[in-house]
């Protein structure tokens, strides 16, 4: 292995500076599983300001960003943990009281919007959102237009110079960080994916810079007797982190499920400002790093009830109800 | 076959009865967290054993043993045929035109079946937002034919929604053409007083049938504008074998039925 492989695994501390404030950045994983958690106290931490978050199906990742004083703006197609909450407590508040600003587009049309970045391609088309109030109504001004890292339309509406058919062109997403959260990279960076990979593929690799967070790092050789289950080559990858739970409270399949009970806590007190501020205090400024946060939040009494039964992917007898 | 109907269930299994009802067997369902997932889950163990689940996350054909809490749950693979992401699902199943039915609910919901999932008021400035649109209004646009799952109260049904977030009709008769869309539309609208249909000429929304126990004057005060209930009749019962199957196989742990009021 050459040093400069070995360069490529850091801390959390370490990784989270390669996110500067103002920097246009994407979480992986979809509503309740496999966020990159861990990565996103550290930005909360180290106190980072006025990003520009690229998502799709966001959840408390982004929700916990945008309550910190995180996040300027959001391009995404949803906010919520579905079952656990159906909105972002704290996107709500952001949203309804002018505190960020948005533009709204559908989960197909931010993915296809990832994809055209990571092909290189400028624009995708597509026939979604047609008919829709999100082709018509735009969340940012032209000031924020007139940026030159943000898409200067939101969208164009075109005759197909094939079939003359209406089509939407939609423009690429080159995000500066993209951030996801892996069950298994090896040393080099080949990283491993179990289960669904939700829009990580994408996301991935419109990245300017990789960070992936994972649940174990292994030897180069074990990956690569199966070429075919990897999702992303070793190059593209610029920092890797191994943060066991990494994902807590959210599930990651094959390693652990979600935590029902921590949920609900979080959503309950993200509603109110005086109680999420104690979240805060509680669960990221209040502990140094992500294993006090283990311990702080039950330590290995409470993993156990969250670890996935092998087959399975998940854990059959959790409480969820 | 005589049908031996349920007494005592509560009516969020009634509309996951009627939401099965709506699935025929071996078509391809997009379903959603909550009572689509009890809707779709139901059909394959009554009646539509091969109807094919798909979740936008990227679960293609799972067998589902646990009720799901999201569409991305690790639960969505069990037995799955592939495990892919959305952007696949969206463009290669949905988007090809493989979508038989998809569900979809939504804040508002207005006479031509449009959703608002957004927000209420000026998009720039909203009183409430949403969540937004998610997979809703991909599933809207491209889906074959879409079932609405909606609570029946007054202002969740206006004549026009604020904000269009998955298209129904659009403005009536030709509206999806002109938008460009080549296919699908709502057909039922599912809620907790009956199940309304839409007028084929018109496209606007009709009481087709009201639950037992429900008047058809009591749906018509509950929606926001003029809806024809001449044609309503009483909504099937539940049998004793749906129940059943809802309560012991779908939600064992009565995830979304134990919350729900009788």
């Amino acid at each position: 292995m050459t040093s400069e492989v070995e360069d490529k695994i850091m801390t959390l501390r370490e990784a989270a500076k390669l996110v500067l404030s103002g920097a246009h950045i994407s979480l992986g994983g979809f509503t309740i599983q496999r966020h990159p958690m861990a990565f996103v106290h550290e930005l909360i931490r180290q106190k980072r300001r006025n990003l520009h978050f690229y998502g799709h199906s966001p959840g408390g990742d982004l929700d916990m960003l945008i309550g910190a004083g995180c996040v300027k703006r959001v391009e995404l197609a949803y906010e919520a943990d579905e079952a656990f909450a159906r909105i972002g407590p704290r996107f709500r508040r952001a949203v309804e009281g002018g505190l960020i600003e948005w533009e709204d587009y559908s989960n197909f049309g931010m993915v296809q919007r990832f994809a055209a970045g990571a092909m290189g391609i400028p624009f995708i088309p597509t026939r979604t959102m047609l008919g829709s109030d999100i082709i018509k109504k735009e969340g940012f001004s032209k000031k924020t237009r007139s940026d030159s890292k943000i898409a200067p339309k939101k969208l164009a509406v075109i005759n197909c110079p094939f079939t003359g058919d209406k089509i939407i062109l939609l423009p690429a997403i080159q995000t500066d960080v993209t951030i996801i959260h892996a069950q298994v990279v090896d040393a080099q960076g080949t990283v491993r994916i179990y289960g669904q990979n939700f829009g990580d593929e994408q996301q991935a690799k419109c990245a300017k810079k990789l960070i992936v967070t994972c649940e174990e790092i292994v030897e180069p050789e074990e990956l690569r007797e199966y070429p075919e289950h990897n999702l992303i080559p070793f190059f593209r990858v610029n920092a890797i982190v191994k943060v066991p739970y990494g994902a807590h409270p959210y599930a990651c399949y094959r390693y652990y499920d979600y935590d029902p009970e921590f949920l609900r806590m979080y959503h309950k007190k993200a509603k109110n400002d005086g109680a999420f501020k104690e979240f805060l205090n509680d669960y990221i400024f209040g502990v140094s790093d992500w294993e006090e946060y283990l311990t702080k939040i039950g330590g290995d009494k409470k993993l156990r009830t969250l670890k996935a039964d092998r087959k399975l992917g998940y854990a059959p007898r959790l409480k969820r109800g | 076959m005589v049908k031996r109907y349920a007494k005592g269930y509560k009516l969020i299994e009634l509309m996951a009865v009627a939401a099965a009802r709506e699935i025929r067997d071996g078509e391809v369902v997009f379903a959603g967290t909550g009572l689509p997932m009890l809707g779709a889950m139901l059909a394959q163990h009554t009646n539509a054993p091969n109807c094919v689940i798909v979740f936008e996350a990227g679960a293609v054909d799972c067998k589902l043993a646990h009720l799901p809490m999201s569409v991305g749950d690790p639960r969505t693979m069990r037995f799955a045929s592939t495990a892919t992401g959305l952007f696949d699902v969206f463009s290669t199943i949905l988007q090809r035109g493989f979508i038989d039915v998809g569900f979809l609910s939504g804040a508002q919901i207005d006479a031509y079946g449009n959703i608002n999932a957004t927000c209420i008021g000026d998009y720039r400035r909203p009183k409430v937002r949403f969540p937004g649109s998610g997979g809703s209004g991909d599933i809207a646009c491209l889906s074959k034919r879409t079932i609405i799952i909606a609570v029946h109260e007054k202002r969740r049904f206006p004549e026009r929604v604020d904000y269009i977030t998955s298209p129904g009709w659009i403005d009536g008769p030709g509206g999806r053409e002109r938008a460009g869309l080549k296919w699908g539309g709502p057909v039922a609208v599912l809620t907790n007083l009956g199940v309304l249909r839409f007028n084929e000429k018109t496209k606007r929304m009709y009481l087709a049938s009201y639950h037992p126990g429900v008047k058809p004057k009591q749906v018509k005060e509950n929606t926001g504008f003029d809806l024809d209930v001449s044609r309503a009749k009483q909504t099937e019962p539940p049998t004793k074998a749906e129940i059943k199957i809802l309560r012991e196989k779908v939600d064992p742990e009565g995830i979304f039925l134990k919350k729900a009021e009788e």
